[in-house]
C-alpha cells in the first residue's frame, strides 16, 4: 500500500540517476557545501552533547573532550524532579499525538473528499488559527482553564496544543488525501461500506506517510512548547520538561552543567520520533503540506 | 471502532452522499432545509466536529475576549481579581478605539511593526532560498544522500527551547565557542546579543537555523512529485541545466511553495520562542518584535497593561489576515485555485 504511493518518488529518482551525469569537480562542489551545511546543522546539538560530558566547573571551555564524565546527568536525575518533568511530558506529548492525529485525519478527509456548508469557512478558520499571537491567548486560556479545573492537569496542555497542531495537520492531511484517488472510496462505497467505513478500513492504511508527517509534527510540538507550559503548570512535579529546563537558567543564573545533560535526555525521544518518521516525512509532506 | 457504531445509520444517508459529493448541494426543495442538509452532511460535520469544538472554546473565546480588552483601559488595576479572600470586580471602562488610535500613532508600534517585517521578510527569504538549494542538491544522486538528509533535518528534530539555549551557549561573549574562535584567529569577541545590530543578525541567524529543515523537507518532496519526463523532455530540447531550473523546476515547485512561504512568513512574524529565549528582545528594545512586546505588556511590565497588549494582538492579527488576503488574491489572479 505504502509502496503504491512512494514507487513515483523512486522512479523520479532513478530516471535523474540514468541521466545528467557530473564532472568530478562539480560533485566536489557539491559534497563540500552539503558537509558544510551539516555541520552547522549539527553542530549546536553537538556542542552540548560534548558540554553535558564534561564536569560542570569546565562547561565553558573549548576543548572537545575534558575529564568525560556522567556526573550531569547523574546529578540531575539525583537533585531534581526530572523523572517526574520527563514522565508529565510523556503523557501530554503522548495524547497530543494520538488524539491530534486521529482529529486532524477525519478532519482533512472531510475536507478533502466532501462538499458541505461552512467547508471554506472552516478552511480560513485552520489558516487563521495559524496567526493567533501565543501572547494574546495565553492570559485567556489560561482563565478558561482555571474555570474548566484544568489547570495543572496534562487535559489542559493536551487541549491547548491541539489547537497548535491540529490547524496545520488537517490542512497537511487534506493534501495528502487529495493525493489518493477518489475511486478507491468509490468501490468501497460499492462493496458496501459506510463512508466511515470506507475512512478507516481503505483510506488510513493508504495514508500511512501522511500520518507519520502528522505524528512527528504533533509530536514535536507538544514536545518543545515553553510558553503554554510554563503558565499552566505549577509546583515542582507538575512542570513539563520545558518547564522544568527554565529553572535552571533563571533561579541561579545558568546551570550549565544540569542544562545541557538535561537538554540531550529532552532531545532524545524527540529525535527518535524523528527518526520513526523520517522515511515518510517526504513522501508525506510532498503530497501534504504541498498541496495545502 | 466508528465502524461497528456507525454502520447501519449511515447505510440509510448512503445514497445522498454520493450525490452531495459530486454535485454539492443540491438545494431545490426548501421544505425543510436544514433536515435536509444534516441528512447529507451529517458525516461530513460529524468528522470537523471536535476541531470546531476545540478551536470554537479555546480559541474562539479568548479572541472575542481579546477584542472587547482592546476597547478598554484593561489593566493590573483594574481587572477582576481577588486580593486574599476579597474579590474586587472589575472596574476598567470601554474606551472605544483610544488604544487602537495610540498605537497607531505612536513611534512604538510603527517602530516595532518596522523591525517585524524585516525580520520576517529576511528569515522567510533566506531559509526559502537555503531550503530550496539544498533540496535541489538533495534531490540527486549522490553519495551519502540520507545521511545529509538526516543531518540536515536534525535541528528540526530538536526542540525549540533545547537549540535556542544551545545557541545562546555559543554566543555568550565572554565564554561562547564563537568567540573563542574569533579570539583563535586575534579577532575580537563580536558581542553577538548585546549590541542591537549583531543581535538583529543572531536571532535571524537562529530562526534560519531552524527554519531550513521544514523548508527543505517540503520543497524536496515537491521536487520529487516533478514528473522526470518534463525533465528529459527539456533536455531534448536543449535546455541547459539553469534554464531547467527555471522552467521545469521552479513552476513544478509553485504549489509547494506558495503554501509553504505562507505558512513559514505566518510562523515568523509570530516567532515567540526564539526572540523571547535569546535575547528578551533587548538589548533595549532592539529585537523586540510585536508579538513578543504584546507579551511583554501583559506579562513584563508594571502595572500589566492588558488593552495595550490586545490592542497589539488584534493588529497583528488583522496584518496577518490582510497579508493572507492579498496573497492569495495575487495567485488567484495568476492562476492557481484555492
Amino acid at each position: 500500500m505504502t509502496t503504491a504511493t512512494a514507487t513515483p518518488a523512486r522512479h523520479s529518482a532513478r530516471k535523474v540517476r540514468k541521466r545528467g551525469e557530473r564532472s568530478p569537480a562539480a560533485s566536489l562542489a557539491l559534497h563540500l557545501t552539503l558537509i558544510v551545511t551539516s555541520v552547522i546543522a549539527v553542530f549546536p546539538v553537538l556542542w552540548v552533547l560534548l558540554t553535558s560530558l564534561k564536569p560542570a566547573k569546565y562547561a565553558s571551555t573549548t576543548s572537545f573532550f575534558k575529564e568525560t564524565t556522567f556526573e550531569n546527568y547523574t546529578n540531575l536525575i539525583k537533585d531534581t524532579e526530572f523523572l517526574s518533568w520527563f514522565a508529565n511530558s510523556v503523557i501530554v506529548a503522548g495524547l497530543s499525538t494520538v488524539i491530534g492525529v486521529f482529529v486532524s485525519a477525519t478532519t482533512g478527509y472531510a475536507v478533502s473528499r466532501f462538499r458541505f456548508p461552512g467547508k471554506r469557512g472552516l478552511m480560513w478558520t485552520l489558516l487563521v488559527t495559524q496567526m493567533f499571537p501565543v501572547a494574546v491567548l495565553i492570559v485567556p486560556i489560561y482563565n478558561i482553564m482555571s474555570t474548566m479545573g484544568l489547570l495543572n492537569q496534562p487535559a489542559g496542555l493536551v487541549i491547548t496544543y491541539l489547537t497548535i497542531s491540529v490547524p496545520f495537520c488537517a490542512w497537511m492531511m487534506k493534501g495528502f488525501f487529495d493525493t489518493i484517488p477518489r475511486e478507491i472510496d468509490e468501490s468501497g462505497q460499492v462493496d458496501g461500506l459506510t463512508p466511515f467505513g470506507t475512512f478507516w478500513r481503505l483510506i488510513l492504511p493508504l495514508a500511512k506517510p501522511g500520518l507519520a508527517v502528522t505524528a512527528f509534527y504533533s509530536f514535536i510540538t507538544a514536545w518543545g512548547e515553553v510558553a503554554y507550559a510554563s503558565a499552566f503548570m505549577v509546583g515542582d512535579e507538575n512542570l513539563t520538561l520545558a518547564g522544568g529546563l527554565q529553572k535552571f537558567v533563571n533561579q541561579y543564573g545558568a546551570q550549565w552543567g544540569p542544562m545541557t545533560a538535561a537538554s540531550v535526555l529532552i532531545a532524545i525521544p524527540a529525535a527518535l520520533v524523528f527518526l520513526f518518521a523520517q522515511k515518510h516525512l517526504v513522501t508525506g509532506m510532498s503530497a501534504g503540506a504541498v498541496k495545502g | 471502532m466508528a465502524v461497528h457504531t456507525s454502520q447501519s445509520v449511515a447505510k440509510a444517508a448512503g445514497d445522498d452522499v454520493a450525490r452531495g459529493r459530486s454535485r454539492g448541494t443540491g438545494k431545490s426543495a426548501p421544505p425543510s432545509k436544514l433536515r435536509r442538509a444534516l441528512s447529507v452532511h451529517w458525516y461530513a460535520w460529524t468528522m470537523v466536529a471536535p476541531v470546531v469544538l476545540v478551536i470554537g472554546v479555546i480559541i474562539g473565546y479568548p479572541l472575542v475576549r481579546g477584542i472587547w480588552l482592546s476597547l478598554t483601559d484593561a489593566d493590573e488595576r483594574n481587572v477582576a481579581r481577588s486580593i486574599g479572600v476579597n474579590k474586587m470586580p472589575a472596574t476598567y471602562e470601554f474606551v472605544g478605539l483610544d488604544n487602537y488610535a495610540d498605537a497607531l500613532t505612536g513611534n512604538q508600534f510603527l517602530g516595532t511593526l518596522g523591525w517585524t517585517l524585516v525580520w520576517t521578510v529576511s528569515c522567510v527569504t533566506i531559509t526559502f532560498c537555503l531550503g530550496m538549494a539544498l533540496a535541489n542538491i538533495l534531490n540527486r544522486r549522490i553519495a551519502g544522500r540520507s545521511a545529509y538528509r538526516m543531518a540536515l533535518i536534525l535541528p528540526w528534530a530538536i526542540p525549540g527551547f533545547v537549540s535556542v539555549f544551545a545557541w545562546r551557549f555559543l554566543y555568550n561573549e565572554n565564554n561562547g565557542l564563537l568567540n573563542k574562535i574569533l579570539g583563535g584567529a586575534g579577532i575580537d569577541g563580536i558581542p553577538w546579543l548585546n549590541d542591537p545590530a549583531w543581535a538583529k543578525f543572531s536571532v535571524i541567524a537562529v530562526n534560519v537555523w531552524l527554519g531550513v529543515p521544514f523548508m527543505m523537507v517540503a520543497l524536496l518532496g515537491g521536487l520529487q512529485s516533478i514528473p522526470s519526463e518534463q525533465y528529459e523532455a527539456a533536455e531534448m530540447d536543449g535546455a541547459t541545466a539553469w534554464q531547467r531550473f527555471r522552467h521545469v523546476t521552479l513552476p513544478g515547485l509553485r504549489p509547494v511553495s506558495t503554501t509553504v512561504v505562507l505558512l513559514s512568513t505566518i510562523w515568523t512574524f509570530n516567532m515567540f520562542p526564539v526572540i523571547f529565549l535569546l535575547t528578551r528582545g533587548g538589548p533595549g528594545e532592539a529585537t523586540q518584535i510585536l508579538v513578543t512586546q504584546a507579551y511583554k505588556f501583559s506579562f513584563e511590565i508594571s502595572p500589566r497593561d492588558f488593552a495595550q497588549s490586545s490592542t497589539w494582538g488584534v493588529l497583528i492579527l488583522v496584518l496577518l489576515m490582510l497579508f493572507a488576503m492579498v496573497y492569495r488574491r495575487v495567485l488567484r489572479t495568476q492562476g492557481d485555485n484555492w
